[in-house]
């Protein structure tokens, strides 16, 4: 690559960062003050591109060229318009939850947004029109470079200002900052905090769409941009550092320029070795951001965050199982336990069950380091992918007999954690979260990546069970395997490391002054929670027969997420609730309907405004609610004949 | 005999000097106050004691043995308890639970993966919550209390690790006169039984005088009395430092009474 | 509790089991046909697809059904992801009791699902995914596809890029599997006619994530005389965007690509069509062949004159090729029977006859391959040729290395 075309690739990713910046932009200003994951800020960014181009479809044809640019601006501002509505109606009532669980209705948002485009623009991609005025090209350095970009690379740094004024010159602004430093302050202050949230709510969104509008002359509106969006902009966010949008521009800018020199490089020959640059891009970001936050736990200009004190209640203490929970276990277990012998009446149910034991192991696995162990974890899939993988190398690669094989895979995965976690627990909230997705999306491009052993996209195929595990007796094997799982992992939190792993979480300063080791504690709950995700895929997979890379892909994570959310990260029966309500209802309305995310989206939501301590949570409380019921109730009887008496 | 032996100690911040070069001992059985206004530095020689905070400079004796450098887990292993300043207890964990993990990671048994923490040093802790009259609350969730008794909790795991150095960060902080003189008079108590010292920060005058065995006055980093109640409550520089020139401490406290 | 209140809970568990096994029930003058395929995250070719094959099945039960059956059809959503395909496909044979297994859109899960069918033995046609594998490495007794592979893509465009005379190629594809095995077999086909061809680069976008202009930059800097492309979908869209802005496309650089001229990707590109692009594609619009004619005149009957997709003609003839195998087989729908039924089996479809190679299980797909043009402000395919997928296989005793033997 010679100096011009180093020159144009950086121009480039001048131009690519600019859009990305916007987007993050938003989520950062949006997490700062509500410590909201918005998990749909990448639907707002879709939404922006559609609505673009239906107005700018609209208006181009009356107003001309100056439709296209109000166009742009009307998307922005309705996307704005939207986050408003959906801070208001439902995140609002939620902001009481558990730390995260925010997360889980921003989860079905992204469902439902996405269903609602289909439903209104359909399925095609739809290409916008170009700028007007700014369609052609300009010669640089004997090179043809987009007009429309010389827009885009101002637009970021003109927005930044922008923002940046409204932070620094504005009441709103010092209120914003003071919200992001403290929350308990705002009430202090005698902050309306609902509309602080509403309008901060709003900003991030209309940033999101009009990161999206922007795009309008680039890129096609698609069903697929949301994923896609939100995965980079959680990136840039990190890496820049948590609420610093200085260090977002940076960050957007890093990202987009490496990307460029990427592609610029191409493949070429390293040290007599073929090297891909242009595959690279797979994972460049995360790369990046597993660099970053090893070196600087905060980002490139964020700040150590003070412990978020959250609003929640705090978690109640374990009690062991009550007679009648160990009897309604053992009838559960029971009816398991027959169900293949109902095959004839039930022929669906012990397939069904089969997926959802697995899906089980793998939440509380998960809900094993969140919970009790308070860290946040987004790449779990990661360590399900190592057992899944570990067994189809062990079994088919290096030829392994199949109980082999299938013994050693969980180790595989618990050795990728005590690998990633050592670096993780060093890190603590959304950071040490991001760490673990970008170590998950590091495995997870390796194994795209890596054909020969892995089978690249399409995966390992043949990885079935020795004849004598076939069929139902795998479904037994899953069965005992998945619930002496489940029986050690509570045991564990009954015994002293689950002590020291929910003492870790609740203050690690007290837990460091009586002499814990927390991070060793956290290491070590890292470990065991990767080798139960580990047997999890290990299970998975010799009940497929074969594995490809998205069972190890984000979505995987994150549906483990919501399933812990979902059931209620503070009780230790919420991951199995949660993984087995996601699954069934999953299952069952996948077949009913053709918008079944919508379907499933709003589920989800209305199961998030009426839980909002998760289902297992509720059942909890209600069971508590219902001990002080009995007992005001037994008082009261006695008081009632005498009331009786009065009466007559 | 010397239990702890601090000697130019220090810590800068930036360029800010918060402890500039202290010194003083502390004696088995004795109970000292480090006293002084906001930002004399008082938390933070106790956070470096604790080994929350790492010191610039000097050095702080345990029996001859060096604590700066070492981590707070470290220096737990060493006989040193502490208390901290707003109470430091594990909300989802009962007040009885509280005390065994003290205990549990005192024995060195944190890392039990399978046996039932239950029944593990149960008596222990509940003959340590007894010692702080907090037997009655030994099933309650930690984060049900009242704010004096999870001080009171706190009191009781940092005596898990059989103290001979108990740091009590403002140990009153948020009580009410009542509340304090128990926990005072229990700490007092404790001193005497166990044997142990404690070095405890304080910003109410009351309980220093009435407890403390000999105090040490910080302003601005430095060191600028010591001595017994007697000694302090008529040191002009201390005076001044507290309250400008003209007022004592015996005016102040009436104050203070009458207000209660 | 009460009687009452103890009655109607009985009967409503009387009535959730009789709902189980009513939908356990099947009828024996039926052949169920179950299909597992990507319908929501592929929602533009599977919306076609699903009409393809509804059509045929209403025509054919409406000539009187097959072996005197009616087929049914029962579709399943894998979610995209080839563990849900597997689950679906047992829900199918265990509930729903369906005779034949078809589907698969993704590599990845077609793969998964041919994998499958070897393991139970059963049988399972492939309709959409191109993999080479599912009928060359990883090929098995079981398994049959009616679809183009990636290979048979790639080679129908070698004749035209040989014709070109190009030193200097140029190539970009998605980075997955169809992309790579696009590529690479591009790379070997015309390097063995054309041994003087320079490769001078190679950009492999990850799917759905192109930076086009980064890319075309790069490609640019490499001053190619012709260019190869396998990307598709909004990723072209982007990517022909970007190109065409900064004068990459032009009639002074020939593109080669693969599946740009069907519906489902051509349509979005509206008149964005750059000029000397040849493609392979689905050219409904203007196919004289009377059987092709009839197909569409019945499509637009049932459906309306909409577009028809790429998907339409693959589900009409999965479900052709279905009932041609169980007439050969002579109603027997077991998986032996079907598996011998479908060797060398021959399917009339409106693209014209194929048939299901005995020695990989392949159908012989033929594809259309054409220039690009724009006419009415969109998109489509002019001077097409048609080429029959026999002519666009490697030779057999390639195939026999290609294909572990059974």
């Amino acid at each position: 690559m010679d100096f011009s075309a180093l020159l144009s690739q950086l121009l480039n990713g001048l131009a690519e960062a600019s859009s990305l910046f916007l987007v993050a932009a938003g989520l950062s200003l949006i997490f700062g003050v509500t410590r909201i994951v918005n998990f749909a800020h990448g639907s707002f960014y879709m939404l922006g591109l559609y609505i673009a181009y239906s107005i700018v479809e609209h208006l181009m044809g009356s107003m001309g060229a100056a439709g296209f640019w109000l166009g742009l601006a009307l998307a922005a501002i309705s996307v704005g318009l939207i986050g408003a509505v959906v801070e208001i109606v439902l995140l609002r009532r939620i902001y009481k939850a558990p730390e995260l669980f925010q997360l889980l209705a921003t989860f079905a948002l992204v469902l439902v947004i996405n269903d609602a485009v289909l439903g209104y623009w359909g399925a095609e991609e739809l290409l916008g029109r170009r700028a007007p005025g700014l369609s052609g090209s300009i010669d640089i350095l004997g090179r043809q470079f987009p007009s429309y970009n010389f827009f885009l690379i101002a637009i970021g740094p003109v927005i930044l200002g922008l923002v940046w004024l409204l932070l620094v010159r504005t009441r709103w602004g010092v209120l914003v900052r003071a919200a992001t430093q403290d929350r308990e302050m705002l009430g202090a202050l005698g902050v309306n905090q609902a509309w602080l949230f509403t309008s901060v709510f709003a900003l991030g969104a209309m940033l999101a769409g009009l990161g999206g509008a922007v795009q309008l002359p680039r890129e096609p509106a698609s069903l697929s941009l949301d994923l896609r969006t939100i995965g980079e902009a959680f990136v840039i966010v990190v890496v820049g550092g948590m609420g610093s949008l200085p260090g977002a521009y940076v960050a957007a800018l890093l990202i987009a320029e490496i990307k460029a020199l990427c592609i610029g490089l191409g493949s070429t020959t390293l040290f007599g070795i073929p090297v891909s640059f242009s595959k690279l891009t797979l994972v460049i970001e995360f790369l990046v951001m597993a660099v970053v936050l090893v070196l600087r736990p905060w980002g490139l200009m964020g700040k150590p965050q003070a412990t978020s004190r959250n609003s929640a209640p705090v978690e109640a203490p374990l009690r062991p199982g009550s007679t009648h929970f160990k009897w309604l276990m053992g009838a559960l277990l029971l009816a398991l336990a027959v169900l293949p012998l109902l095959s004839t009446w039930l022929p669906y149910a012990s397939v069904l069950t089969q997926d959802v034991l697995v899906t089980v192991l793998f939440a509380v696995s998960l809900h094993f380091i969140m919970g009790p162990g308070g860290m946040h974890s987004f790449g779990h899939a990661a360590y399900f992918g190592l057992g899944a993988y570990g067994a189809a190398i062990l079994f088919k690669v290096l030829t392994m007999p199949m109980p082999l094989a299938f013994a050693f895979a969980p180790l595989v995965a618990g050795l990728g954690a005590l690998v990633f976690g050592w670096f993780c627990v060093r890190l603590s909230g959304v950071y040490l979260a991001m760490l673990t997705l970008a170590f998950s999306q590091i495995v997870w491009s390796v194994v795209f990546q890596w054909e020969d052993v892995t089978g690249g996209s399409n995966g390992i195929t043949g990885i079935w069970p020795s004849a004598w595990l076939d069929g139902t007796r795998y479904y037994y094997l899953t069965l005992v395997l998945v619930v002496s799982s489940l029986f050690l992992v509570r045991r564990i939190l009954f015994a002293p490391f689950g002590y020291s792993l929910r003492a870790a979480r609740d203050s690690a300063l007290r837990a460091d002054a009586i002499g814990i080791d927390v991070k060793r504690v956290q290491w070590l709950a890292f470990i065991i929670a990767g080798l139960f995700a580990g047997l999890a895929g290990t299970l998975y997979i010799f009940s497929k027969g074969s594995i490809s890379p998205d069972a190890m892909a984000v979505g995987k994570s994150v549906d483990g997420l919501v399933m812990v959310l979902l059931g209620g990260i503070q009780n230790l029966l919420g991951p199995v609730v949660g993984a087995s309500v996601f699954s069934v209802l999953q299952d069952s309305i996948m077949r009913a309907t053709d918008y079944w995310r919508a379907v499933f989206g709003g589920v989800i939501l209305l199961l998030v405004l009426v839980f909002p301590q998760g289902i297992a949570g509720f059942f909890q409380q209600l069971a508590e609610a219902w001990r002080h019921w009995r007992a005001r109730a037994a008082v009261k009887a006695a008081a009632l004949p005498r009331t009786l008496e009065k009466q007559a | 005999m010397t239990l702890l032996q601090v000697r130019d100690l220090n810590k800068s911040f930036g360029g800010v000097r918060a402890v500039d070069g202290i010194n003083f001992d502390l004696h088995e059985g004795e109970l000292l106050a480090l006293i002084g206004p906001n930002g004399a530095g008082k938390s933070t020689t106790f956070n470096m004691v604790g080994g929350q905070l790492k010191a610039s400079g000097g050095s702080i004796q345990l029996l001859g043995q060096e604590l700066v450098g070492r981590r707070p887990r470290d220096i737990c292993r060493m006989q040193v308890g502490r208390t901290f300043q707003i109470a430091e207890t594990f909300a989802s964990l009962t007040v009885l639970e509280n005390v065994q993990m003290a205990l549990l990671s005192h024995h060195g048994k944190g890392f039990s993966l399978f046996r039932s923490a239950r029944k593990m040093y149960r008596d222990e802790a509940l003959a340590l919550l007894a010692q702080v009259g907090m037997e009655r609350h030994a099933e309650r969730p930690c984060s049900e209390l009242a704010y004096g008794d999870v001080k009171r909790v706190e009191l009781a795991m940092g005596l898990a690790n059989d103290p001979k150095l108990l740091l009590m960060d403002e140990p009153t902080a948020g009580m009410g006169p009542e509340e304090r003189n128990d926990l005072m008079a229990l700490t007092k108590r404790l001193v005497v039984e166990r044997k142990m010292a404690v070095l405890f920060t304080e910003h109410s005058m009351d309980v220093v005088f009435a407890y403390a065995d000999r105090m040490i006055v910080l302003a601005r980093g430095r060191l600028i009395a010591e001595g017994d109640a007697q000694y302090i409550r008529n040191h002009p520089k201390v005076q001044q430092v507290y309250f400008g020139t003209g007022k004592t401490f015996e005016h102040e406290m009436a104050q203070q009474q009458v207000q209660v | 509790m009460n009687m009452r209140a103890r009655f109607t809970k009985s009967s409503l568990l009387a009535g959730a089991i009789a709902l189980v096994i009513s939908g356990a029930a099947w009828s024996a003058d039926t052949i169920k046909i179950g299909d597992i395929n990507s319908y929501k995250s592929q929602p533009v070719f599977t919306d076609g697809y699903k009409k393809g094959m509804e059509l045929a099945v209403e025509q054919i039960n409406a000539a009187g059904g097959v072996a005197g059956k009616k087929l049914e059809l029962v579709t399943r959503d894998d979610n995209a992801n080839p563990g849900d395909a597997i689950r679906q496909a047992e829900d199918l044979i265990n509930r729903e009791h369906v005779d034949v297994l078809a589907g698969a859109f993704y590599a990845h899960i077609g793969t998964a699902l041919s994998d499958y069918a070897r393991q139970k033995k059963r049988f399972v046609l492939i309709t959409e995914a191109l993999s080479d594998n599912i009928v060359w490495s990883a090929g098995n007794r079981y398994t049959y596809r009616l679809d183009a592979s990636t290979y048979m893509l790639t080679s129908s465009l070698v004749d035209e890029a040989v014709k070109l005379h190009k030193k200097r190629w140029a190539l970009v594809y998605p980075n997955y599997e169809f992309g790579t095995a696009a590529a690479s077999a591009f790379k070997t086909l015309l390097k063995a006619r054309q041994p003087d061809v320079e490769f001078v680069t190679e950009q492999a976008p990850p799917f759905g994530k192109v930076d086009a202009g980064s890319v075309v930059q790069a490609l640019v800097d490499s001053k190619p005389d012709a260019l190869f492309n396998a990307l598709f979908g909004a990723d072209l869209a982007k990517f022909i965007r970007e190109g065409t802005t900064r004068s990459f496309f032009g009639e002074q650089l020939p593109v080669l690509s693969i599946i740009t001229g069907q519906p489902e990707y051509l349509e979005p590109l509206k008149d964005e069509i750059p000029p000397n692009w040849t493609v392979t594609g689905y050219p409904w619009y203007s196919i004289d062949t009377p059987a092709h004619k009839a197909f569409v005149d019945a499509y637009h009957a049932k459906y309306g004159t909409e577009n028809l997709r790429f998907g339409s003609i693959i589900g009409y003839s999965a479900i052709q090729s279905i009932a041609a195998g169980i007439k050969a087989s002579g109603g027997k729908t077991d998986s032996e029977s079907m598996v011998d039924a479908f060797s060398g089996l021959k399917v009339n479809t409106p693209d014209g006859p194929l048939e299901y190679r005995k020695i990989d299980h392949q159908a012989t797909w033929g594809l259309y391959v054409g220039k690009l043009a724009v006419k009415d402000g969109s998109g489509v395919m002019l001077d097409y040729t048609f080429k029959p997928g026999n002519t666009l296989l490697p030779s057999d005793d390639e195939v026999r290395k290609l294909r572990p033997a059974e």
